[in-house]
């Protein structure tokens, strides 16, 4: 069985996988990060998706052999060594950006690479927009994108907006 | 932060969103048992057949395979139970055909079970279940409730004569029959309830583990209600004792009703961990989750209203198939009927209402309580036929439904349908979401869009509902299998921290926060020293589970009801400490103080007492602060409101975009309006769904052609507006809080105000009804079947 050697969250793992193995698979069921859920099997819901090498990836469309040599991100990685949450969890729990919780982990990995790729601004339809490739069936996305806003000018170091 | 008021009413940040917002959510496939198995299920891929044979042979040589089990291995277990027995007209009980676990001798709906295969890993399952020889021989099959009701419609099941699972009706026939005959006017309207797909975005789960060593069970699984879960297998399926039985929901991810019922597969590992000596774990693929999950709504109704010549409702006729699909679920013969059709008066004064309800078996997976209920198709139809009564005589949206609404004074109001409505003020909550959405500007914002070649159109719709579910008796006497009361139990450790242990279920709905904002405010204990367990058979004496918005107005009040009694010991406890009269002492803000004097003891203090019983009066009595409280509520509860929509629809490919959406509801008292202003709007995000986007697709045969998300079409955030909430509460009467319940409220309000203005939209058209969803295919041929006529304007 082909051995993958990977970084995730910063912790170097080298695991033995079936070659069919997805990335979400290994994540979850080889390294136990059950933070990255699996809300589909046809890759439309978003509930895997993770960064690879800094971009956003749907783990369930990626082999894990693929992933060999890459650095993965997932959403146990984001929060600094000693709690500090990224601002984008932060802006989620202030916003009432979840309610199960299940979308949540993509979504926010979602969330921040679509923030990063925008340091000129997004726009309200550009965050709904850019949220196509997540589904979340609690929200109505009402607040994920209120969320997204907040979090721009904090990841962007600009100063936070008032708030509403 | 220390003195920022955290009590009911204020929008306290969720404390549960920490474990989710940073990947330690601890969700069903989460959990991973020791020397753990992986059972795959083989399904139907055909609507309806014979099993001729099943050769299970290699499926069971195949490397790393552990056991393959057929309905045959199974026959010595119960069916899955059915939780409601309707009766039909002439009295007789409803068709009840077994459920079996795994199919016995006939498949009967895409996605019945067939075989189960267990094996060392999730793929080593997956592969050998390929190798199932499996002969199945087809049947001739129906899956429209028209197609069931044909004469010479094929059966379902042998013994259940024109798939008929039973015939009901409520109301007075000839009060509606006499008033037709004296109307001035009829209006009639034929519409459909469309099939939907839950789609909770966690597929559901379970994993089934077995003790040898003291023969305990138990079961983890994706479940709102994990007692009722251990009562209906265990009892009805499996014969395990509750003692032996424990049943654990963890995190759960949404529900929205799907995760209400007791599932094949949870009897399934279950009873093969027991089997097998090992814990056995399934997840379903959301393909599976498509053809197994219960399935909401699916009405075809006809609606008839006899008016006076002011516009005055005076009857209302009521006639509707509806699908139970291939078996009946869990709560399934409920919906139609007691939350459907005795909801039918909704917020109007209509003195004779007559239902008939036709339940019909068909070769589709089965329908149940899909977020709302019955409620949504009763709201749809009654909202939708009096914007037809306005189409067909010219009476205003707005003044017709003022004429007719139910007054303020008249609570408690008694429907003919059964309910008795306690409180609401529906004037209020019309003017205030006119007013939110500008429903008098909207004339020039409709001309606006005209100039650009767009269509627009605005809805409302003032609906009820009735949630809170619900008074044990009352629903007994309609055939409820079980009580619908809940259990709390409070628990003031020594040093006055506090544990509340609930029988309801938070799959989202954020109960650890409020909760806890409840027992912090009655209790006057800091947010931070409360804890809100629930889901687990073990830690929590009984429970009913979370569904129909019930899980504050029933489950907060047996909370409010053990914290009373633990105020009424800690009185006796105070007036022991303080020397004085049990009453004499006052508890406010966490101090039992003695009236009239400064001598106080905080919770804190008397809990230490409590527990550590060194001065206390031990002979009248006992140690401990910790109390439990069942709450059988005494009515339901009547959430209602007004919803405004404004579509505009893009005439050159079809699509109606909402772009504006403003909904004022009273949902009785509010403890956390954040969280309850988010129940909304994803409460019509699913309405909005409904309408618009969303339809569970079968072929004529009983074939799902919308069988994943590339098919079914899930609402995106570029699908839906911003949400405007608004609420205007009455007080709920008769339950300690007031509360009435927001959890459903946007699923039902939702899509008549979607469809009114989509209709309003396309009236200039001669467009009368418009059936859901509102796809841009079929908006695009309305509107260009009716090009010609436009022109000619
Ligand atoms: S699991 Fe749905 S997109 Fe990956
Ligand atoms: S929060 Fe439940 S799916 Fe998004």
């Amino acid at each position: 069985m082909p051995q993958v050697t990977l970084t995730v969250n910063g912790k170097s793992a080298s695991v033995e996988v079936e070659a069919r193995t997805l990335l979400v698979e290994l994540l979850r069921e080889k390294l136990g990060l059950t933070g990255t859920h699996v809300g589909c099997d046809t890759s439309q819901c978003g509930a895997c998706v993770v960064h690879v090498d800094g971009t956003s990836v749907k783990a369930c469309t990626m082999l894990a052999v693929q992933a060999d040599g890459a650095s993965v991100t997932t959403i146990e990685g984001l929060a600094k060594a000693d709690g500090t949450l990224h601002p984008m969890q932060e802006m989620f729990r202030e916003h009432h950006a979840l309610q199960c919780g299940f979308c949540t982990p993509g979504m926010v990995m979602s969330a921040i690479d679509l923030v990063q790729s925008h340091p000129e601004g997004l726009t309200e339809a550009q965050i709904r927009h850019g949220l196509e490739g997540n589904l979340c069936r609690c929200t109505g996305y009402h607040n994920i994108v209120k969320a997204i806003a907040a979090a721009w000018p904090i990841m962007h170091g600009k100063v936070p907006a008032a708030a509403e | 932060m220390t003195a920022a008021f955290e009590g009911i009413g204020a929008s306290v940040r969720r404390k549960e969103d920490l474990r989710f917002i940073s990947g330690r959510g601890h969700y069903t496939d989460d959990i991973n048992r020791p020397g753990q198995l992986h059972a795959y299920i083989r399904r139907s891929d055909r609507p309806h057949a014979k099993i001729v044979s099943i050769d299970t042979t290699a499926a069971a040589a195949a490397p790393g395979v552990a056991a393959v089990f057929t309905g045959a291995d199974l026959a010595g277990i119960g069916g899955l139970p059915c939780g409601w027995q309707i009766h039909n007209k002439d009295g007789s009980p409803m068709a009840e055909p077994k459920h079996p676990v795994l199919a016995e001798g006939k498949v009967r709906h895409v996605g019945d079970p067939i075989a189960v295969v267990i094996a060392e890993t999730k793929q080593q399952a997956k592969d050998a279940a390929e190798l199932l020889d499996i002969v199945l021989e087809d049947l001739p099959s129906i899956a429209s409730v028209t197609a069931a009701a044909a004469p010479g419609a094929p059966r379902v099941h042998d013994d259940v004569a024109g798939n008929v699972c039973y015939d009901w009706h409520i109301g007075d026939k000839a009060a509606v029959d006499a008033a037709f005959a004296r109307a001035a006017k009829v209006v009639s309207l034929d519409l459909t309830n469309n099939r939907l797909i839950p789609n909770a975005m966690e597929p559901r789960a379970a994993v089934g583990d077995f003790d040898p060593t003291t023969d305990d069970y138990t079961l983890y699984t994706t479940s709102q209600n994990p007692h009722v879960i251990r009562l209906l297998m265990g009892a009805f399926v499996l014969g395990l004792p509750e003692h032996k039985l424990r049943v654990v929901a963890p995190d759960v991810g949404g529900g929205f009703g799907s995760k209400i019922y007791h599932y094949a597969e949870e009897a399934i590992v279950t009873w093969a961990a027991g089997r097998l000596k090992r814990p056995v774990k399934w997840t379903a693929e959301r393909t599976e989750s498509f053809m197994s999950d219960a399935h909401g709504r699916d009405h075809v109704s006809t609606a008839e209203m006899a008016l006076d010549a002011e516009g005055h409702f005076l009857a209302l006729r009521v006639k509707t198939l509806c699908n139970m699909g291939g078996y009946l679920s869990t709560f399934a013969p409920a919906v139609p009927t007691y939350l459907y059709a005795t909801l039918l008066a909704g917020v109007y004064k209509t003195p004779a209402i007559y239902a008939e309800v036709k339940a019909m078996f068909t070769n589709t997976v089965p329908v149940d309580a899909y977020r709302g209920a019955g409620r949504p198709e009763a709201a749809f139809l009654i909202e939708r036929l009096v914007d037809t009564i306005c189409h067909d005589t010219g009476h205003d949206r707005v003044d017709i439904r003022r004429k007719n609404f139910i007054p303020v004074d008249a609570f408690p109001y008694q429907t003919p349908v059964a309910l008795q409505y306690d409180s609401g003020d529906y004037f209020t909550t019309l003017d205030a979401a006119l007013k939110a959405a500008d429903w008098a500007g909207f004339p020039a914002r409709r001309a606006a869009a005209k100039a650009n070649g767009k269509l627009r159109g605005i809805g409302i719709s003032t609906y009820l509902e009735a949630c809170g579910i619900a008074p044990s008796k009352v629903v007994g006497s309609l055939g409820a299998r079980a009580g619908l009361y809940e259990v709390a139990n409070v628990r003031v450790h020594p040093t006055g921290s506090v544990s509340v242990f609930t029988g309801t279920h938070s799959h989202g709905q954020g109960h650890e926060t409020t909760f806890a904002q409840l027992v912090s405010d009655q209790l006057g204990v800091p947010l931070s020293q409360v804890d809100v367990v629930h889901g687990d058979t073990a830690k929590i004496p009984f429970g009913m589970g979370t569904y129909g918005s019930r899980s504050l107005a029933v489950g907060g009040s047996a909370m409010v009801k053990a914290m009373d009694k633990i105020i009424a010991k800690g009185k006796k406890i105070a007036a022991h400490l303080m020397e004085a009269s049990a009453d004499d002492i006052e508890f406010k803000d966490g101090k039992f103080s003695v009236a009239g004097t400064d001598k106080v003891k905080t919770l804190g203090e008397i809990a230490l007492t409590a527990y550590v019983p060194h001065n206390y009066p031990i002979e009248t009595l006992e140690p401990g602060l910790d109390e439990t409280a069942f709450y059988d509520p005494m009515n339901f509860t009547f959430p209602g409101g007004c919803h405004v929509c404004e579509v505009e629809i893009d005439q050159d490919t079809g699509v109606t975009s909402v772009v504006n959406f403003v909904a004022v509801d009273d949902v009785g008292r509010v403890i956390n309006p954040m969280i309850v202003e988010g129940q909304v709007q994803g409460g019509v995000a699913q309405g909005i769904g409904q309408a618009l986007l969303e339809s569970a697709v079968y072929d004529e045969a009983g074939q799902l052609l919308s069988g994943s998300f590339m098919d079914y079409t899930m609402p995106r955030a570029d699908d839906l507006p911003n949400i405007t909430v608004g609420t205007e509460s009455t007080l709920c009467t008769h339950n300690p809080l007031g509360a009435k319940g927001c959890g459903e409220v946007g699923a039902i309000g939702s899509p008549p105000a979607v469809m009114n203005a989509v209709v309003d939209a396309l009236k200039d058209l001669g467009v009368r009804h418009v059936d859901m969803p509102a796809s841009p295919q079929k908006i695009w041929a309305i509107i260009h079947s009716n090009r010609p006529r436009m022109a000619a304007e």
